[in-house]
C-alpha cells in the first residue's frame, strides 16, 4: 500500500491528515485523563509527590527573592557615620555639617553631638549605671551623611567617602553597608544552593514519573504486546504514556503553585507584623505570573521527559510472543 | 506469496529450530503446517511475523525480503498480515467491537469507516449481536472467532494462524476451518499451523509436515503426502 493512501484507499490531503493527527492526540489526552480518573488515589499520590518536590525549590526561590527585595530597600538608605576627631567642638561640627550640606552629591547631614550619643547609648545599651562613673564623655561628635540618590546611582559614593576622609577634622568614615554586602554574599550562596537543590529535585521528579509510568507499562504488558502484534508502532504505544506523564507533571505544577501561594498567605500576617515593628511597610512577595508559568512548564516538561525515558526503555524490550 | 530459501533458525544456546528449510507458498493458497510440538511450526510463523529473524537464509513475503525490513518498519509490515493465535490474544477489558477495531485504530482510520469495517468483520464471523460484550462473556469458540475477525478486519492478503483450533472441540474446530475456507475463497492466502491431523485431512488442502526443523513431507491439494516419512 502506498504511503500517500489512507486505509480507506482514497487520498487525503495534508489538512485532512493534520486534522486526523490532532484528533488522535486529543483522543489520547482524553484517554489519559480518563485513566487518571479511574485510579484517583494512585494518581493523586503521584501528583502530590511531584507537587511537593516542585514546591520546595519554588518556595526557597521566593525566600531568596524576598531577601533581595528587602535588602534592596536597605541599600537605598545608605549612609556614612563620619566620626570627628576628639576635641573638635560641637559648634565646629555644626559648621562642618552646614558646609557639607551645600556640596553636590550629598542629600542630608545630621549632627549627633557627643552628649546626644552618650545619652542614646546610656538608654539603649543598659550600661546606664556604669556610664555614670565616667567623669567625662569619651564619645566624639558624629556627622551622619546621606548621599543623594543621584550620586548613588552614578556610583560616586566611594569617591565622596574618600573626600570626606581627607577633611582635617575627620577621624573615621564608616560605611554602614558592609553588613549589607555580607548579607548579599550569603543570599548569593543560598541562591546557588537553591539552584542545586532544584536540579536534584527535578531529577527526583523525573524518577518519580518514570517509575510510575514504568509500573503502568508493566501492568499493561499484555495489551502492549497485542498492540505490537497487530502492527502498532512504538510511537503509537508510547503516546498514551506520554500524556499520562504530561498530566502528572501539570498536576504537580498546579499543586506546587497552590502550596507556595498557601504558604505565602499563611506567612503574610506575621511578616507584616514583624515589618511593622521595624517601621517598614514591607509586604511578602508571592509568585509572579511568569514564575508560576515557569513552574507549570517545568512540571509539564519533567513529566513528559520522565515518561518518555521510561517508555522508550521498556517498550523496546516488550517484543510480542505467541 | 511466501518463499523461504535455505532458512535456518538457531536460538541462543539451543538446538536448531529450523534447518535449511526451502518452501514456496503461492498467492491464494490455503496451506496447513503440521508436525509435532517443537518441529518448528511456531518458529516458522514467528519468522513470517518478524518476531524472530532467521539465523541464515532468506524469507520473502509478498515480494519483500524480510531481512530488509528495519525494526522501525516492522509495525507497517505487520499491518499487512493478519494473525490469529491459539489463545486468541484479545484484550479482556475491551468489548468485541473495540478488540476488532484495534488494528484500524492503529492504522489511523477514520471513525465512520472503522465502524463500518469492524461490523462487516464481526458479521463475517457471525457475532454481530455480541459486539458490545466483553470477551469473557463469550464462549471459547466465539472468542476465537473474534480473534479471527480482528485478523481479517484490515483485509490482509496473507493470514497466518497458530493452532487456531487448539482449544476447541471438533464441531467448533470445523466451524473455524470453514471460516478460513471462506476467506480463502475471496483470495486470502492462508497458512495455518495445527496438529489436528484428522481435521486437516478432511479439509483436503496442501499439507506441509515439519520434523525437527526440516521439511518432512509436502502434499499437493487433496493429494497424498510426498516425502521421506
Amino acid at each position: 500500500m502506498a504511503r500517500s493512501k489512507n486505509p480507506r484507499g482514497g487520498k487525503i490531503g495534508i489538512p485532512g491528515r493534520m486534522l486526523g493527527y490532532l484528533l488522535r492526540h486529543l483522543q489520547n489526552l482524553l484517554g489519559a485523563l480518563g485513566g487518571l480518573w479511574r485510579q484517583p488515589l494512585a494518581s493523586l499520590m503521584t501528583v502530590s509527590v511531584i507537587g511537593i518536590a516542585l514546591s520546595m525549590p519554588a518556595g526557597l526561590h521566593l525566600m531568596v527573592e524576598n531577601g533581595r527585595a528587602l535588602s534592596g530597600g536597605w541599600e537605598s538608605t545608605l549612609e556614612w557615620s563620619v566620626y570627628l576627631r576628639p576635641g573638635v567642638s560641637e559648634s565646629r561640627a555644626q559648621t562642618l555639617a552646614n558646609e557639607l550640606q551645600r556640596r553636590p552629591g550629598i542629600e542630608k547631614v545630621t549632627v549627633i553631638t557627643a552628649d546626644q550619643a552618650l545619652e542614646e547609648f546610656r538608654i539603649g545599651s543598659g550600661f546606664g549605671e556604669a556610664l555614670e562613673l565616667l567623669t567625662d564623655n569619651p564619645l566624639p561628635n558624629v556627622l551622619v551623611v546621606q548621599p543623594s540618590a543621584d550620586a548613588e546611582s552614578a556610583g560616586q559614593t566611594t569617591q565622596l567617602a574618600d573626600e570626606l576622609k581627607k577633611l582635617g577634622d575627620v577621624d573615621l568614615v564608616q560605611l554602614d553597608t558592609a553588613w549589607v554586602n555580607r548579607f548579599h554574599a550569603i543570599l548569593d550562596t543560598v541562591r546557588r544552593a537553591v539552584a542545586l537543590a532544584s536540579a536534584v529535585l527535578a531529577l527526583g521528579v523525573l524518577l518519580i514519573v518514570g517509575n510510575t509510568i514504568r509500573l503502568d507499562i508493566l501492568n499493561r504488558r499484555q495489551e502492549i504486546e497485542v498492540a505490537k502484534l497487530v502492527g502498532a508502532s512504538d510511537a503509537f504505544i508510547r503516546r498514551p504514556f506520554l500524556y499520562h506523564g504530561l498530566l502528572y507533571g501539570i498536576g504537580g505544577g498546579i499543586l506546587a503553585i497552590a502550596l507556595v501561594q498557601l504558604i505565602g498567605f499563611l506567612l503574610k500576617e506575621p511578616v507584616s507584623r514583624v515589618a511593622g515593628l521595624y517601621g517598614s511597610d514591607y509586604r511578602l512577595l508571592s509568585l509572579a505570573l511568569d514564575e508560576a508559568g515557569l513552574l507549570l512548564l517545568a512540571g509539564a516538561a519533567l513529566g513528559w521527559l520522565g515518561s518518555w525515558i521510561a517508555a522508550s526503555r521498556h517498550l523496546r524490550d516488550m517484543d510480542p510472543e505467541f | 506469496m511466501i518463499r523461504l530459501e535455505c532458512v535456518s533458525k538457531r536460538y541462543p544456546g539451543g538446538s536448531e529450530a529450523l534447518s535449511e528449510l526451502n518452501l514456496t507458498i503461492e498467492k491464494g493458497e490455503m496451506v496447513f503446517l503440521t508436525g509435532h510440538s517443537g518441529a518448528g511450526k511456531s518458529t516458522l510463523l514467528k519468522l513470517l511475523a518478524l518476531i524472530e529473524r532467521p539465523t541464515r537464509g532468506q524469507v520473502i513475503v509478498n515480494g519483500q525480503n524480510t531481512a530488509k525490513v528495519s525494526r522501525r518498519r516492522i509495525p507497517a509490515y505487520r499491518r499487512k498480515i493478519g494473525m490469529a493465535f491459539q489463545d486468541h490474544k484479545l484484550l479482556l477489558d475491551r468489548t468485541v467491537f473495540d478488540n476488532v477495531a484495534l488494528p484500524l485504530v492503529i492504522a489511523g482510520m477514520g471513525r465512520r469507516e472503522t465502524a463500518r469495517r469492524v461490523r462487516a468483520a464481526i458479521d463475517q464471523v457471525g457475532l454481530l449481536s455480541k459486539e458490545k460484550l466483553l470477551p469473557m462473556a463469550l464462549s471459547t469458540g466465539e472468542q476465537q472467532r473474534v480473534g479471527i475477525a480482528r485478523a481479517v478486519v484490515t483485509k490482509p492478503d496473507l493470514l497466518i494462524a497458530d493452532e487456531p483450533t487448539g482449544n476447541l472441540d471438533p464441531d467448533l474446530s470445523l466451524e473455524i476451518m470453514n471460516l478460513f475456507y471462506r476467506f480463502n475463497e475471496v483470495g486470502v492466502t492462508l497458512l495455518i499451523a495445527s496438529h489436528d491431523i484428522e481435521l486437516i485431512r478432511r479439509m483436503g488442502r496442501r499439507r506441509i509436515v515439519l520434523h525437527e526443523g526440516r521439511l518432512q513431507a509436502d502434499s499437493e491439494a487433496g493429494g497424498q503426502l510426498h516425502g521421506t516419512i
